[in-house]
């Protein structure tokens, strides 16, 4: 396994009393593979990708449990230039808004070119010319005339082209990418993604894919784990998820956007807040906002029940996963 | 046919690139809305879609007159609006709002939620006597959807889908006739946006509001609307139903657009043909000469560089589903949008469970 | 099949209750550098029966819990209460001076010693702050009020009067402050502090202005003004109602921390001869009167100058904190 996350716990001091941002995930991605975490706003989502990636702010963040296995090594444990190293050349993060993830007032084949400057020691001559290959492969046209250029005259596909270059430049085995696409339009977002998923394949990375979409999810990944309230809610092979959900926040979701081929009709949408991460209902936390709840859901966490597979290939956190997914 | 109850012609807008500080002259312009049209009946819902920059959200300002258009009218009610001003300004306004994308900062944080949806009665005093105005307020909450008791609050104690709720509020409160919607869902999270798409349908049959909804996304459009224009770089490429333009596009930009939608189904992976356009949107201050999309468009010829296409139905199409206005030299039917049918629906919504576990 | 739920139906009102800090405070979450903006203006869960807060509540509530504000609050409520009322723990007359006792050290009932005329430098010091305090207080509101007004309708309105009054203010920004007030205020033979504090208003104002038409420009840009605007609100209520509260709070900071520098201008001013005048007591006459027997009697220097220091200090430690209770991203 690539990596490996366990039963992660991230907190957050804030004014008004500690933050459970992430509370006990568990997820993985092998080489090759496209995991989706599925979340909205203060699910949880991108803390747990920043605690991988070690760019969390601490304090206020405080990795208060678990373990964080990349290639069968826990970063966690890791001397910090150690770590370091690990960050540089094995992992990468893309960012939404590649405006601000950029240096503005170095040229973009200067930012490109640095990185093989510093990691691997190039001459400045040939680390440019290694800068212009790599915009090439992420099809900027006219690459050796642009790398002469400042972020800011890029459009924001081509940024997000050149972010993602610079993810790929050390040839790293995972790269998480967080709402890669949010930011762009929609025609855009497609070119991207789907230069995303070939670099991919053809290099045979990890791709943690962090998203709120569930469309983009559906083009790209092989599995997807939902996240609410710092928890995994449920976790499926992307075909299986998306045909009957085990858990009845992913079925609110699905419900809940508009399709293309459906009019009419009045929107399902799930009712109440998500919500407040310093104080989380008891039991399930999805339980004010269920319409399946129980006394229950009221008063125990449900654990990760296995719906399919030994060891579990299919988990969903609900304690009737079984009525939900009977329908 | 219903009456129509916004008129729009020949829209433009172009802002003046300058150069020079105490002298300025202009070097150019920036076309952000360049000879848009389009009508709105009463009751009516007209989505307007296209990527950023194509000038929709320039567009829905001119319309609530807080952009002046260099050219072209606006009738309310075949009054055009456009030149109007001081007390007639004043009175138009109180019947065309608007509600605003981003729920945070369209709310002052100074002001209870009170005063925020209390002061368009104090701007238009003649809209409520004063003593009722609380009462007024405090019904409005209630019909968004919100507790009543919550006047005194500030807009920083709500999230978001709550603040646009109130953001909601304060646009019905003079009882408008129209209300323009410039992507009033698009900043919320989604398990929200539902509550508040669902919340703008209700309203509109319960006041008889027309809208203009403007939005990138072409799912919650399709949701919403029942006419659709698409927009690109400051012009209208396409406009017709619903039907007509998911179901029967003809322009080629419609066609990139909808297929670009990422379906939510892993399933139309595999047999979905989708048409991923090259390159980025040109730049309004500089447009590309004849048809503005040419540059990104697959179809493009030589007449596309040299002859503006026309907004019209196209003559291939004289009847039938597909016979709606479309700026294409070489309108043609492509199917990109799967039938209704063709993907298996959505999992039902959860609901209670019976037989009490 | 069980009936959708409708999000909407009366009595379910409770479902979409305001959650306290629910949605602001998750989106920060979501990203960790916005979390230190939103620890400093996410209300937290509302209490029992959830009371509104506005933002400048929020902002007293942390100022209250803020040491720094606490102790240099309780300074300057000391100083301001000595600059009115001398007499409460001064009971000489500090233009009473006793030539026999020149430069003595402290004496019992003299605990500062005496200067070189003879005079109490204990009482001499507590009168000090009067004069201190009231160039102060008088240049800052003097200063805020012309810059904030005639910034902020340049700001506001924008066009040629913007063009011209942001001209203006380089020009004043242009001249130096010691070269001024040397030229200006040596022509001046009034022995009050008007002409003083009418030099710094006039050399103050600049500043203020600039940081308040930066702060009215980015407010009237916000989505809530041209919701005003579409509403039919006039340019009055805009920029009363909407514009100016939203664009105060940076030149309250600015205005608090310049109060400390103008003190410190004014004991400069004196110090050179051209600001306050005898018979007016001034920490900054008293030191000059002092630097050149620094040898013979360092008391005489060192109780005004620490007075000046500590009072300086003190106000600009308040517009530190107020700083950090109204704007959070300042930090």
């Amino acid at each position: 396994m690539l990596l490996e996350v366990r039963d992660l716990h991230v907190e957050f001091r804030t004014r008004d009393g500690v933050a459970k941002a992430v509370n006990g995930v568990n997820y993985s991605v092998d080489e090759g593979e496209t995991l989706a975490v599925l979340g909205e706003s203060g699910s949880g989502k991108s803390v747990t990708a920043q605690a991988v990636m070690g760019i969390l702010d601490v304090p206020p963040g405080r990795i208060a449990g678990g373990e964080i296995l990349f290639k069968g090594r826990d970063l966690l444990r890791m001397k910090e230039d150690e770590r370091r190293r690990v960050r540089g050349a094995h992992m990468a993060m893309i960012f939404q808004d590649a405006l601000s993830a950029l240096n503005p007032v170095l040229t973009v084949g200067a930012q490109l070119g640095e990185m093989f400057e510093v990691h691997r020691g190039m001459s400045r001559k040939d680390s440019r010319a290694r800068a212009v290959e790599l915009m090439d492969r992420v099809r900027i046209p006219a690459a050796r005339q642009r790398a002469g250029d400042y972020p800011h005259q890029f459009s924001g596909g081509m940024r997000q082209r050149i972010m993602i270059a610079m993810a790929l430049a050390l040839e790293p085995s995972l790269i998480i990418a967080d709402e890669p696409t949010t930011a762009l339009d929609v025609t855009v977002q497609a070119q991207v993604m789907d230069l995303l998923a070939e670099l991919q394949r053809e290099l045979n990375m990890g791709l943690i894919l962090i998203t709120h979409d569930l469309g983009v999810v559906a083009d790209v990944a092989d599995k997807i784990a939902v996240m609410y309230a710092g928890r995994i809610v449920e976790a499926a092979p992307v075909h299986e998820l998306y045909r009957a959900p085990a858990h009845p926040y992913t079925r609110g979701l699905l419900d809940s956007i508009p399709r293309l081929d459906q009019m009419g009709q009045e929107l399902y949408a799930i009712k109440g807040l998500p919500p407040n991460l310093t104080a989380i209902p008891p039991g399930c936390a999805f339980n004010p906002r269920c319409p399946m709840a129980q006394a229950i859901c009221r008063t125990d966490v449900p654990p990760l029940y296995s719906v399919t597979g030994t060891p579990a290939r299919r988990t969903s956190a609900c304690h009737f996963w079984k009525e939900c997914l009977g329908g | 046919m219903a009456e129509q109850i916004l008129e729009v012609r020949d829209l433009v807008k172009h802002y003046p690139l300058t150069q020079g500080i105490l002298f300025k002259k202009q070097i150019g312009a920036v076309k952000a809305v360049d000879g848009v049209s389009f009508g709105l009946a009463r009751g009516e819902t007209l989505g307007i879609v296209g990527e950023s920059g194509c000038g929709k959200s320039t567009v829905a300002r001119m319309l609530v007159n807080l952009e002046r258009p260099t050219a072209g009218a606006i009738s309310y009610k075949g009054e055009d609006i456009t030149r109007l001003s001081g007390r007639a300004l004043k009175a138009v306004r109180r019947n065309i709002q608007m509600v605003f994308q981003d729920p945070y900062t369209s709310l002052n944080p100074r002001m209870t939620v009170g005063d925020i949806i209390g002061e368009p009665f104090e701007i238009h005093p003649e809209a409520a006597p004063k003593g009722d105005r609380r009462r007024k307020v405090q019904e409005l909450l209630d019909v968004v959807g919100l507790n009543p008791e919550y006047v005194n609050r500030y807009p920083h104690q709500f999230s978001g889908g709550q603040r646009q709720r109130i953001g909601i509020a304060r646009g019905l409160a003079l009882r408008p006739e129209v209300i323009v919607a410039d992507e009033p869902v698009s900043a919320l999270d989604v398990s929200v946006q539902a509550q508040v798409v669902n919340l703008l349908e209700r309203l509109q049959d319960e006041f008889d509001l027309s809208y203009v909804f403007i939005a990138h996304d072409l799912s919650i459009v399709r949701h919403i609307s029942d006419r659709i224009g698409v927009m690109y770089l400051g012009r209208v490429v396409e406009t017709g139903t619903d039907a007509e333009i998911y179901d029967h596009p003809t322009h080629p930009y419609t066609q990139a657009l909808l297929s670009a939608v990422p379906v939510p189904d892993p399933q139309a992976r595999a047999h979905r043909e989708r048409i991923i356009l090259t390159g980025d949107v040109p730049s309004p201050a500089n447009p590309p000469s004849g048809c503005r999309f040419r540059t990104r468009c697959w179809k493009a010829r030589q007449r596309c560089a040299d002859e503006v296409p026309l907004l019209a139905v196209p003559q291939a199409f004289p009847e039938g589903p597909a016979a709606h206005p479309s700026a294409c030299h070489f309108a043609a039917e492509k199917h990109v949008v799967p039938a209704e049918g063709e993907l298996p629906p959505p999992p039902p919504p959860p609901g209670p469970l019976h037989g009490g576990q | 099949m069980p009936e959708p739920y409708d999000p909407l139906q009366p009595g379910d009102k409770e479902a979409i209750a305001p959650t306290g800090a629910g949605g602001p405070m998750d989106l920060a979450i979501e990203e960790a550098e916005s979390l230190e903006k939103t620890l400093g203006d996410a209300p937290g869960p509302s209490g029992p029966g959830g009371k509104a807060r506005s933002l400048w509540s929020d902002a007293w509530h942390q100022l209250r819990r803020n040491p720094v504000f606490v102790v240099s609050a309780l300074l300057i409520a000391f100083l301001v209460v000595i600059a009115i009322w001398p007499q409460l723990i001064a009971s000489g007359d500090p233009l009473k001076c006793d030539l026999s006792k020149s430069q003595e050290g402290s004496a019992p009932g003299h605990p500062f010693g005496y200067d070189t005329q003879g005079c109490d430098v204990y009482t001499r010091t507590v009168y000090g702050a009067r004069a201190s305090i009231t160039v102060g207080v008088c240049a800052t509101l003097g200063a805020a009020l012309l810059g904030s007004l005639l910034g902020g309708l340049a700001g506001f309105f924008g066009g040629w009067g913007d063009a011209t009054l942001s001209r203006v203010a380089d020009i004043f920004f242009g001249i130096p402050v010691i070269l001024g007030g040397l030229v200006f205020l040596s022509v001046v033979t009034s022995t009050t502090v008007w002409p003083v504090v009418g030099f710094i208003v006039l050399l103050g104002w600049p500043q203020i202005a600039r940081i308040a038409r930066g702060s009215v420009i980015t407010a009237k840009q916000n989505d809530y003004v041209q919701a005003a605007r579409a509403l039919g609100a006039g340019n009055t209520r805009l920029l009363l109602r909407h514009v100016a509260p939203n664009a105060v709070a940076p030149v309250i900071v600015v205005a608090t921390i310049a109060l400390g520098t103008y003190i410190a201008l004014e004991a400069t001013l004196s110090f050179l001869g051209v600001g306050l005048r005898p018979p007016t007591v001034s920490w900054g006459i008293d030191i000059s009167n002092a630097a050149s027997q620094i040898r013979n009697a360092p008391h005489m220097l060192l109780w005004p100058a620490g007075a000046l220091s500590i009072t300086v200090l003190a106000f600009i430690m308040l517009g530190d904190a107020v700083r950090d209770a109204l704007d959070p991203k300042l930090r």
